[in-house]
Formats: structure tokens, C-alpha cells, sequence
């Protein structure tokens, strides 16, 4: 209970990732909230790279991690552009009112 | 040992409880403050945990550019106030419970794995990039980061260089009827096209054809 292990730091990273996914199922207002549910999504990934970083003592994770972070950087920017200008053409952003595919 | 744990159990805890409120949360600009407080409360935990330096980066990078990015938008688009249809719509209704299923699922099956992994004892041999205790998280990154990984440090660059003009790309907008000016007109104009040499005539004056 009182010894933080490597267990601990997974299931967080387990709890965070879940808690990104129903964001993402379950979500029905906007498409910021999904882009803001991929970056827990990230997150939780990020929190299990780190921690085996350190508890296996090698230093490989924490490099891949930044990488992970560059991606979602861009990945925030790009989709948030797409959103404005999905916005600016058809004026809203609303899940359920995107079915401009008809997929 | 038991103040590193109060500490991993107070922030994990703001981090899941501002997880969920991000997602259940009415207001789009509350989800984007409580992304903020997880980053926060994750880069405490990465700082906790010994990595410094991506702790630091978190804060900035997540919080300092990704959040405020997030938030210049909800707020420029104006979405804050749409009205959250939870378990009411009935056209979305059938996806809520499939989508609790599978994520209750997906879960479990994590923990199972996370569970079953912790008995498996000779897994953690690692040979390579050891962190040393002498040097700093800063120190030991720096020496790895720009010399193993030097391709993918810069590939990360061109990353960010595309997306860079990608976005800025989808979102210029030409509007018409404006005037501007054409660098390339101006540069190839030459004597002949603009200067006209007259003789001008006494008494006559010169008639000018625009």
C-alpha cells in the first residue's frame, strides 16, 4: 500500500487511458473534447513510458516521450486548424451534426 | 517512502477526478481547465518520479502551448455554452451503453495484463542507456538525445515544421476584392514599360496617355 511500485504508476496510466477512451465514445457535444480526450489518451501513455524509465533504469523511455510529445503538439495544431475551418464552412462543430461523409 | 506515497495518491487523484471532469464536464472551457490541472498534476508525478526534465516540458509544452491553444479556440468559436445530451438524446442513446461496455473491457483487459506482467520477475534486464546516478535527468538526456537519437530529434523538428504549415495552410483564407501587392509585378517592371521620354515641344505642352 505504502510502497509505491511500478504497479501503481501503470494503473494510473491504465485509469487515465480508459477515462480518454469513454471521453471518446461517449462524447456528444464537441469535437474539442475528443481532440482533448486523445491528449489523455497520450498522457497515460507518456505516464507508462516514464515510469518504466525509471524502474527499469534505462533511459530510452523518457526519449521516446518527448518525441510523443512533439507528435501531439502537432497533432493539437493540425486538428484544432481542421476544426476551425470546419466551423468557418458549416458553422458548427457538434458531433452529431458532422455526417457531411455519410459514412 | 510514506510521504512519497501520500504524495502519489494526492496527485494521481486530482489527475483521475479531473480526468473524469474533463469528460462529463457541461462547459468546454471547464474541460479545458481541467486538462490543464491534469497536465499539472501529471508533470508533479514525473517530477516526483525523477524525470525533471519532461516534467518541465510538460508544463510548458502541454500547458504553456497546447491548452492555451485549446482554449483560444473553444473561446473564438464560441462553443462554450452548448447544452451537454447525456442519456437524453434518443437518436445517440444506443451508442452510450456499447461504449461503456467496451471501455469498462478495455480496462479491465489492462489490468489483467498490468496484473498477470507483476509475475513475471526476470523481465527487467536492460542493458542499454543506463541512468547513472552521478549526472543530472538533464545531463544524462542531453547526452543520449543529440547524439543516439539525433535522426529522430530532427525528423521530430520536420514534424513540427509541417505541421507549422499545415495549419497555417487549412486556415488561410484569399479573400476577394482585396488589393494587395504582387512582388513579382513590381520586381519585373522594367525602364521601358514605366519611364516615357518626350521631347516636349514650346508652346505646345505634351498630352499625357495614362
Amino acid at each position: 500500500m505504502f510502497e509505491i511500485g511500478l504497479g501503481h504508476y501503470l494503473t494510473l496510466g491504465a485509469i487515465i487511458f480508459t477515462i480518454g477512451v469513454v471521453g471518446i465514445f461517449l462524447n456528444r457535444k464537441n469535437v474539442i473534447v475528443i481532440l482533448m480526450s486523445i491528449e489523455l489518451i497520450l498522457l497515460a501513455v507518456n505516464i507508462n513510458l516514464v515510469s518504466f524509465s525509471m524502474f527499469i533504469n534505462d533511459l530510452s523511455g523518457q526519449i521516446f516521450t518527448l518525441f510523443i510529445l512533439t507528435v501531439a503538439a502537432a497533432e493539437a495544431a493540425i486538428g484544432l486548424a481542421i476544426i476551425v475551418v470546419y466551423y468557418r464552412n458549416s458553422g458548427t462543430v457538434r458531433v452529431e451534426e458532422i455526417d457531411k461523409l455519410k459514412g | 517512502m510514506i510521504f512519497h506515497a501520500i504524495f502519489f495518491y494526492i496527485f494521481s487523484f486530482i489527475a483521475i477526478i479531473s480526468a473524469v471532469m474533463l469528460t462529463v464536464s457541461k462547459n468546454t472551457v471547464h474541460s479545458v481547465f481541467f486538462l490543464i490541472l491534469d497536465f499539472i498534476s501529471i508533470s508533479c508525478l514525473f517530477i516526483m518520479i525523477g524525470a525533471e526534465f519532461l516534467g518541465m516540458i510538460m508544463l510548458i509544452v502541454y500547458v504553456g502551448a497546447v491548452a492555451v491553444l485549446f482554449l483560444f479556440v473553444v473561446m473564438m468559436l464560441n462553443v462554450a455554452q452548448q447544452k451537454n445530451t447525456w442519456f437524453k438524446s434518443s437518436s445517440t442513446s444506443s451508442h452510450i451503453p456499447v461504449g461503456l461496455l467496451v471501455s469498462l473491457i478495455i480496462f479491465f483487459e489492462i489490468i489483467i495484463v498490468i496484473g498477470g506482467w507483476k509475475y513475471k520477475p526476470d523481465l527487467l534486464n536492460s542493458i542499454s542507456l543506463n541512468i547513472s546516478s552521478e549526472v543530472t535527468n538533464t545531463h544524462s538526456l542531453g547526452y543520449v538525445l543529440y547524439t543516439d537519437y539525433i535522426h529522430l530529434f530532427q525528423l521530430s523538428g520536420m514534424i513540427l515544421l509541417v505541421a507549422m504549415i499545415g495549419a497555417i495552410v487549412l486556415t488561410f483564407r484569399r479573400r476577394s476584392g482585396l488589393k494587395k501587392q504582387s512582388y513579382f509585378k513590381q520586381i519585373s517592371r522594367e525602364r521601358k514599360e514605366g519611364v516615357d521620354l518626350v521631347d516636349v515641344k514650346s508652346k505646345k505642352g505634351v498630352k499625357i496617355n495614362v
